[in-house]
């Protein structure tokens, strides 16, 4: 049952799907109580953009996607704190333009890129010791930056209220995008562009479902997300599908369990 | 020391004066109204109390100090009602203790679990404590907004149209909790509201607003006939204000 632990790339899968379950769900939490679903999918295709970028270059795809995707957060929250226009919009713009761009680049590159379809779709045969160091990392500088959780917390109840209190709250939102932007390029090796943005809102909105403060949300979306990223890993290896796809799906399968039990029962 | 001291205040958002030439003080220990129609500027200038919109033109002073400048411990703030996301996953007791610690709490323990305890028995609210906001009526969740706001024994209480989203009894109610927490706690209570009855009878003084100042003083000076129609255009439908 446990065989495929003794898998080198597998060890790598797994260690960075545990990385990416605690990375993605600790900040999807914020993603899904401030409302910006939309993000983690603007931000995935922004992602597309870099990591084409790094293809045509001939550079690791994630080194150039990291400052890339994390420019197009940079630009999403300025362009949403200093002017009228909706979050979606401005989102919907850098998506379309960023994904452009990676379409271009892919038609510059003007040979077969098969490493393309490991970033859409996610891979675990394509892990590599950079996808494992590279959470990892993220991971430490997540626990060293824990103490934020209570200002982004608070402004994400009620930004004015934060505001009162002298919460920097812009600057929050430049060090929360950027923070999401970067847990959305070291996961895409294992969940893929294509379906990051459902990693970062489907385990926290299954703990919101039976949590009723945010601080147990938070532990919850955690477990879930570190949990299903485990056990999805562990069954596309036995059915030999792809690991994004059968997370996410696994993760969904939960949601809709919980919902289904909650309105029974509760 | 005057609590509030507004002198020659103007803000502009653009081509539009919001506020125009304002001028008052508001003495510490005092019950204050600030009344005026929709679009009067009445939320504009508490965001400016409140340090939340810079000052364009004139001055603003808290305690002596300029809004930006002053120690937000000494403000207690209630929001409206209507604007707070009562779908976010938080314990009334949580919501309390964010005006203690000034952010989110991971948990509410020791001191200052006992200390939001308190501040939801001076509101009556104390069965509230680890009620989930999202189960709480308007006017439960208003008086958790009050605790939340004295849980720091501010120097100020600010509250933007308490009455919003609650119904006549809880409106009575809220209005006699702060009514007497303002004369045990020697605080000064800044309120908004567009009802010029209640500000009329619970108020030590009134500032009448409709972008300029249309009257400052005590509620039957400044609520005069003329002053509402002023501010207004009329003096509301069918009865007029009476004077204490």
């Amino acid at each position: 049952m446990f065989e495929f632990l003794s898998l080198p790339f597998m060890q790598r899968a797994l260690i960075a799907g545990i990385l990416v379950g605690i990375l993605a769900s600790y900040y999807g939490v914020f993603v899904v109580q401030r409302g910006l679903g939309f993000l983690g999918s603007g931000l995935a295709h922004a992602a597309f953009g870099g990591v084409a970028l790094g293809i045509l270059l001939d550079q690791e795809p994630l080194l150039v996607a990291v400052p890339f995707t994390i420019l197009v957060a940079i630009g999403i929250t300025y362009v949403k704190n200093n002017t009228n226009l909706a979050g979606d919009t401005t989102i919907g713009i850098f998506f379309s333009v960023s994904m452009a761009l990676g379409i271009i680049f892919i038609f510059m590159k003007r040979q077969y890129t098969s490493d393309a379809f490991n970033y859409l779709f996610g891979s675990i045969l394509a892990v590599s010791l950079t996808d494992v160091i590279a959470p990892a990392v993220l991971v430490l500088i997540s626990v060293l930056l824990s103490p934020f959780w209570k200002r982004w917390a608070y402004s994400s109840f009620d930004r004015e209220l934060a505001q009162a209190d002298r919460v920097p709250v812009q600057f929050d939102d430049y060090i929360l995008s950027v923070l999401i932007a970067v847990t959305i390029v070291v996961s895409i090796k294992v969940v893929g562009i294509v379906l990051i943005a459902a990693f970062l809102v489907i385990p926290p909105a299954t703990s919101r479902l039976v949590n009723k403060s945010f601080s147990r949300m938070t532990a919850y979306s955690i477990v879930l997300g570190v949990s299903t990223a485990i056990i999805g890993l562990w069954i596309s290896y036995y059915l030999d599908v792809p690991s994004g796809a059968t997370i996410i799906l696994l993760q969904a399968l939960l949601f809709f369990v919980v919902m289904i039990i909650k309105k029974l029962y509760y | 020391m005057n609590a509030v001291e507004v002198k020659n205040l103007s803000l502009s958002y653009g081509d539009i004066k919001v506020l125009e030439n304002l001028n008052f003080a508001i003495p510490e220990n005092a019950f204050v109204s600030i009344v005026g129609p929709n679009g009067a500027g009445k939320t504009t200038l508490m965001k400016i109390l409140l340090g939340l919109i810079k000052v364009e033109y004139g001055e603003v002073k808290i305690f002596g100090k300029h809004s930006d400048e002053i120690d937000p411990q000494l403000i207690g703030y209630v929001p409206q009602i209507k604007t707070m996301d009562r779908n976010f996953p938080a314990l009334s007791i949580e919501l309390v203790a964010s005006g203690l610690l000034r952010k989110w709490p991971w948990s509410v323990k020791g001191n200052d679990r006992e200390n939001s305890i308190k501040a939801l028995e001076m509101v009556k609210a104390e069965h509230l404590a680890f009620r989930p906001i999202t189960e709480l009526s308007g006017g439960e969740l208003q008086r958790v907004c009050l605790a939340r706001s004295i849980v720091r024994n501010p120097k100020l209480v600010v509250l933007d149209e308490p009455a919003t989203g609650i119904d006549a009894i809880g409106e009575a109610d809220l209005y006699n909790l702060l009514e007497k927490y303002q004369q045990n706690s020697k605080a000064t209570v800044l309120m908004i509201t567009h009802d010029w009855h209640v500000a009329n009878h619970h108020s030590d003084f009134v500032l009448l607003l409709n972008r300029k100042q249309v009257s400052f003083g005590p509620p039957e000076e400044a609520l005069s006939e003329q002053n509402l129609r002023t501010a207004f255009g009329h003096i509301g439908h069918e009865h007029k204000v009476k004077m204490n």
